[in-house]
């Protein structure tokens, strides 16, 4: 197929537009993060490298034990998720039975469910059981307002398996263990995949839990002590410093992202046509 | 138990191939009960659950300062919500912000989905790039776009959108706009995906069809696409509403609710956690609750509506 030249210029500065839409915010944050505090007021889009502000959060015991939390909450949340919501997604994929209707209502209802509506609840049950400001603490709601998103995506995924195969496999001499493992695990690992980098974005995301369930370095995540970075100084707002925390929790999203991106919109879509 | 155990029995004799069945379709529903069981619990102990506890409490005086003088009080936690002014402002404030991010979200979506869907070349440089608003966490992108128009650090400021010594965030209109800015950068990547998802279910027959009957491309995209594509619209803004109707994050960060731009979310917050007045607290977050209620309600009507209309129609 030949395209004219207007064809190609048209779609040239379509696109062009589109990937500037995406990119300026980030680079101005990544900018403003690269300049000493001279250079902050100067509003220019590149005034050199100066690795000051990240020397800065990385020596703050608030930024560090931040960051710990972020990673650990988020991936234990999504471990426990996507175990949870693999089962549930199995049966729905695979079994028939009634009830069916039960279980993805519910999913429907928990990921319409505003989080706002509960924090004052878990806020004040969490400190009658000694949840509050604990890593289980933000675990429990991170996993379960993930679970929707996780059932339905992989619930997709698994009608998509030729489950055949594992018969096929037991026909040919396998035990069952071995035609899961050798057979069926290889099949659904993309789509498990998946999920899980759909259901650590959220966690990694989430700013309102993290906010109102914990206080101190025990559990706060980097969003919560972004909001409330003064680093030690009260008068004016560490703007680089913060544009450099900022920088490092977006890098291993970004990366995830630019990796995986055939398997992040094909688990978005498939649990939208779906719903 | 003894029913099921019995049954087999008594059917044995007429039609033994049939119990045997019935045997199997039970293992498979109680596996599958079992398989189902954890996720339906997490969710009820996690959402249920503090739910009925914020309806508890939202009929209770609760003030954490003074806890010992927690005791019922029926509904005059939320006569006091639904009479205050602050309330009613937020939720006017809420629904500004919703609108005009759902309503630019569409329009956006739809083109970026159509760029992804039809581009020449390009399309994975395009997917890559809007994968980024959508990865990134909101409390970043909104200190991205607070920075963007600060007065001193901004890049903003000076450029032909802005004069030199506007500052939009000090100010209602301006927060406003920066915040559905930032709202609109952020989501409009997950609209344009659900979008996507839809146009790809447009078959392309329909189109060859349309422009051998001479229909230009802007009579195609109306005709066919949009009403092919109704229930996938429906579906995003449903969702994107929802999480519109929400927003804390970026409103959060960019004022905390300064120049009147507090949302209902941010209201429910200052009361439950800075105020700890949880008693007042729990009604303003069951109110909220009851409005996602009512939007979902409505939206899942006209989907209804629409697409047993479309199955009318075909």
């Amino acid at each position: 197929m030949t395209h004219t030249p207007r064809e190609k210029a048209f779609w040239s500065i379509a696109i062009l537009v589109v990937i500037l839409y995406a990119l300026i915010p980030v680079a101005w944050i990544t900018s403003l993060s690269l300049k000493s505090p001279d250079q902050v007021a100067d509003g220019k889009f590149f005034s050199g490298f100066s690795f000051e502000n990240y020397d800065q959060i990385f020596s703050e015991n608030t930024f560090n034990a931040a960051l710990v939390n972020s990673l650990g909450i988020a991936a234990i949340a999504t471990l426990i998720s996507i175990a949870l919501a693999s089962m549930a997604a199995y049966a729905l994929a695979r079994l028939n039975f009634a009830g069916k209707a039960v279980i993805l209502s519910g999913a429907l209802a928990v990921a319409m469910f505003p989080p706002i509506s509960i924090v004052g609840s878990l806020f004040d049950l969490w400190r009658a059981i000694g949840l509050y400001d604990t890593w289980p603490g933000l675990i429990l709601p991170y996993m379960t307002f993930t679970l929707p998103l996780a059932i339905y995506t992989l619930s997709a995924f698994f009608r998509e398996i030729p489950w055949e195969l594992e018969q096929a496999a037991q026909v040919d001499g396998a035990t069952p263990f071995q035609a899961f493992r050798k057979v069926i695990v290889p099949l659904a690992a993309p789509g498990v995949f998946t999920a899980a980098i759909l259901v650590f974005i959220f966690a990694w995301n989430d700013f309102l839990f993290a906010n109102t369930l914990t206080s101190t370095t025990d559990a706060q995540t980097v969003p919560a002590a972004l909001a409330f970075f003064s680093g030690g100084s009260r008068f004016t707002e560490p703007i680089g410093a913060i544009s450099a925390a900022a920088v490092v929790v977006t890098i291993p999203i970004i990366i995830m992202v630019l990796i995986f991106q055939r398997r992040i919109v094909a688990g978005l879509t498939a649990g939208a046509v779906k719903g | 138990m003894e029913a099921t155990t019995a049954q087999p029995a008594a059917t044995k004799a007429p039609a033994p191939k049939k119990a045997k069945i019935t045997e199997r379709a039970r293992a498979e529903r109680k596996l599958a009960y079992l398989l189902c069981a954890p996720a339906l619990i997490a969710m009820l102990i996690v959402t249920g659950y503090p739910i009925g506890y914020a309806v508890y409490l939202s009929l209770q005086k609760y003030d954490l300062r003074f806890p010992d003088e927690k005791e019922f009080v029926g509904l005059s936690n939320y006569s006091d919500v639904l009479t205050s002014s602050i309330w009613w402002d937020d939720v006017l404030t809420t629904t500004i912000i919703t609108l005009a991010s759902v309503a630019i979200e569409l329009v956006l979506g739809m083109a970026i989905a159509l760029i992804m869907h039809r581009a020449i070349f390009g399309r994975g440089p395009v997917r890559a790039a809007i994968l980024i608003p959508y990865g990134i966490v909101t409390v970043v992108a909104a200190f991205a776009w607070r920075y963007a128009f600060d007065p001193s650090a901004g890049f903003v400021q000076g450029t032909f959108l802005l004069g030199d010594d506007a500052a939009p965030l000090t100010e209602r209109a301006g927060s406003l706009v920066v915040i559905i800015l930032t709202e609109v950068w952020k989501t409009t990547p997950f609209m344009a995906l659900l979008l996507l998802a839809g146009l790809s279910l447009v078959p392309d027959e329909l189109h060859e069809a349309a422009k051998v009957d001479g229909a230009s491309t802007v009579q195609r995209f109306f005709r066919i696409t949009i009403p092919l594509m109704k229930p996938a619209i429906l579906v995003a803004l449903l969702f994107r509403t929802l999480d519109a109707f929400r927003v804390f994050d970026s409103a959060f960060i960019l004022t905390g609710g300064a120049n009147r731009t507090e949302t209902v979310s941010i209201l429910g917050y200052n009361v439950l956690i800075n105020r700890v007045n949880l008693g007042l607290g729990s009604a303003v977050s069951v109110l909220i609750f009851i409005a996602v209620i009512l939007i979902a309600a409505f939206f899942v009507k006209v989907l209804g509506t629409s697409t047993a209309q479309q199955r009318g129609e075909v």
